[in-house]
């Protein structure tokens, strides 16, 4: 075969994919919403109310010596949320296709990342309720906004490599979307949400937990207007690039081997 | 050069209690030692070529291995042992009605499979009028897939195969969907792609269909290769008295195979 033809076939694998893709993410967002009155309304309203219900409940509590209590909370709260939707949904990308990668040779990343494509879509739709919220909360806006850029990538790639991990786990055990929803509690209560860690002895043991890791960068130049350091950067990438590390050796190892367990 | 050539292939299948067991199940029986996987050769030493425009029809009762051979020869599965080697892309149609969504409408499903089977989004804007003309079903186009029958599911599964002009196609038990008038419309578009130079292999439990469409047939038996040739009517006949138990699998002239070497 010469060079140029080997191109090609890349070039062809490519727009092919590129179709399939498109199509699934269409399927995605069109059975999400089916039978909805609000559809992608939802994704705007369900973090706000949200966001109401914990500033009623945790004010009395956590909020009254905290400046910009509700930003603070709205930081860990669309975060947090972004990586429970992104990873359960992710969980079930292989197993709720696995009527067609069994009957159609194609690519099994492509049902991750289509599902993918519409939780960040939904994330990206909180964010300008965030904003408008930092706006009612007084924070001032600087020029380092665009920075959350970096943790948002990141965060992606996070929550792509976690959900690559979780969807192999659950073509072998059932028992993982359960497992799972414990370990999200977990998570989720270690990620200092609607609370300060200043309280603890040791607030750097917060940062062994990925999803604070992200939440804070957040914080950090939202409420502070800070740059957050070298350090708090390595281990965001640390976070990422091991988790989609760990997912594609694992989508790699058991390609041909879904098939018998589905 | 041969468009497919399949070369001593060997496709161990496993089954067992992996399959649908919790955490619990798989650590008891791990450590009670009832845990057990059963290995199987879904198919043994098969070997075959196929040239441009070759017909295949592949024969066999059931647990023959017809199924796992051709998720083999599409790419979804990789043989334990030989090789496959094809020329040219490969549209592949396995068990048909399945694999569509149920809340989608026709046309959505339609560009989802198109998709999937690996067509230009170009392809199925300009095709997708013939597609439904050919399954005839413009009555239903804006139903959610749910609401309708087996047969016209298959009516589109096939439609939109056979649309594609694909190197290689591959079809399980496709012919024998729909009702009399739409077997007789699909017979038709199989001679015309065939005609149109596409190498086809297909599962038919027909062996009159096989007989009128096919210039070569592969027979297995249990995972192993009966019969492979294009003395298509020989064959045929030998499977028949085999199916009508008049001989017994062993009886069977190895004369008839004529295995390339």
């Amino acid at each position: 075969m010469s060079k140029k033809s080997d191109i090609e076939t890349i070039k062809d694998k490519i727009l092919k994919n590129k179709f399939s893709f498109e199509e699934l993410v269409s399927r995605d967002f069109k059975t999400k919403y089916k039978g909805t009155v609000l559809g992608m309304g939802w994704s705007m309203l369900q973090p706000l109310l949200l966001l109401i219900i914990m500033r009623l409940v945790f004010t009395q509590f956590f909020g009254r010596t905290m400046s910009h209590y509700t930003t603070y909370l709205f930081c860990g709260n669309i975060i947090f949320s972004y990586f429970n939707e992104s990873t359960t949904q992710g969980m079930q990308a292989l197993r709720a296709n696995a009527h067609i990668f069994t009957k159609v040779n194609v690519p099994k990343y492509l049902f991750l990342l289509s599902k993918n494509v519409q939780t960040l879509i939904n994330f990206g739709l909180t964010l300008i309720i965030f904003f408008i919220m930092c706006f009612i909360d007084n924070i001032t806006f600087t020029w380092k906004f665009f920075l959350l850029i970096i943790p948002i990538v990141f965060l992606l790639i996070f929550n792509l490599g976690v959900g690559m991990i979780l969807s192999a786990l659950y073509v072998f055990f059932r028992d993982m979307s359960y497992l799972w929803r414990v370990l999200l509690q977990l998570i989720m209560y270690m990620s200092a949400i609607f609370y300060d860690v200043s309280n603890y002895a040791n607030p750097k043991i917060f940062y062994l937990n990925p999803v604070y890791v992200f939440i804070q960068y957040f914080r950090r130049i939202v409420i502070y207007g800070e740059i957050p350091g070298i350090i708090h950067h390595g281990l965001m990438i640390f976070y990422s690039v091991t988790a989609i590390l760990i997912g594609c050796f694992m989508y790699k190892k058991f390609n041909h081997k879904f098939l018998y367990y589905v | 050069m041969s468009v497919l050539d399949v070369k001593d292939v060997s496709i161990r299948y496993k089954t067992g209690d992996f399959k649908d067991i919790g955490l619990k199940d798989f650590v008891i029986k791990k450590i009670t030692g009832k845990y057990k996987v059963r290995e199987f050769w879904a198919d043994r030493h098969v070997t075959f070529k196929l040239e441009k425009g070759d017909m295949l029809g592949i024969i066999g009762t059931n647990g023959a291995g017809k199924s796992t051979l051709l998720k083999a020869i599409s790419g979804i599965m990789i043989p334990t042992e030989g090789s496959i080697h094809r020329e040219g892309n490969i549209a592949a149609l396995l068990e048909l009605a399945s694999g569509f969504d149920p809340e989608l409408n026709i046309k959505e499903n339609t560009f989802l499979r198109g998709a999937l089977l690996g067509y230009t989004r170009q392809f199925m804007n300009d095709t997708y009028k013939d597609i439904i003309d050919f399954a005839d079903l413009w009555e239903f186009e804006d139903r959610p897939f749910r609401q309708l029958s087996s047969g016209m599911k298959s009516r589109l599964a096939f439609s939109i195969a056979s649309m594609v002009k694909p190197e290689i196609l591959i079809l399980d038990e496709v012919l024998s969907v729909g009702d009399g008038a739409f077997k007789v419309k699909s017979e038709n578009k199989m001679r015309e792609i065939i005609a149109g130079g596409a190498t086809t292999l297909f599962v038919s439990h027909s062996i009159e269909q096989v007989q009128s469409l096919c210039n070569k047939i592969l027979w297995l038996h249990k995972g192993e290769q009966v019969a492979f040739g294009s003395n298509v009517a020989q064959i045929c006949e030998t499977y028949q008295r085999f199916l009508n138990k008049e001989i017994s699998i062993h009886d069977v002239n190895p004369n008839i195979c004529l295995k390339p070497q």
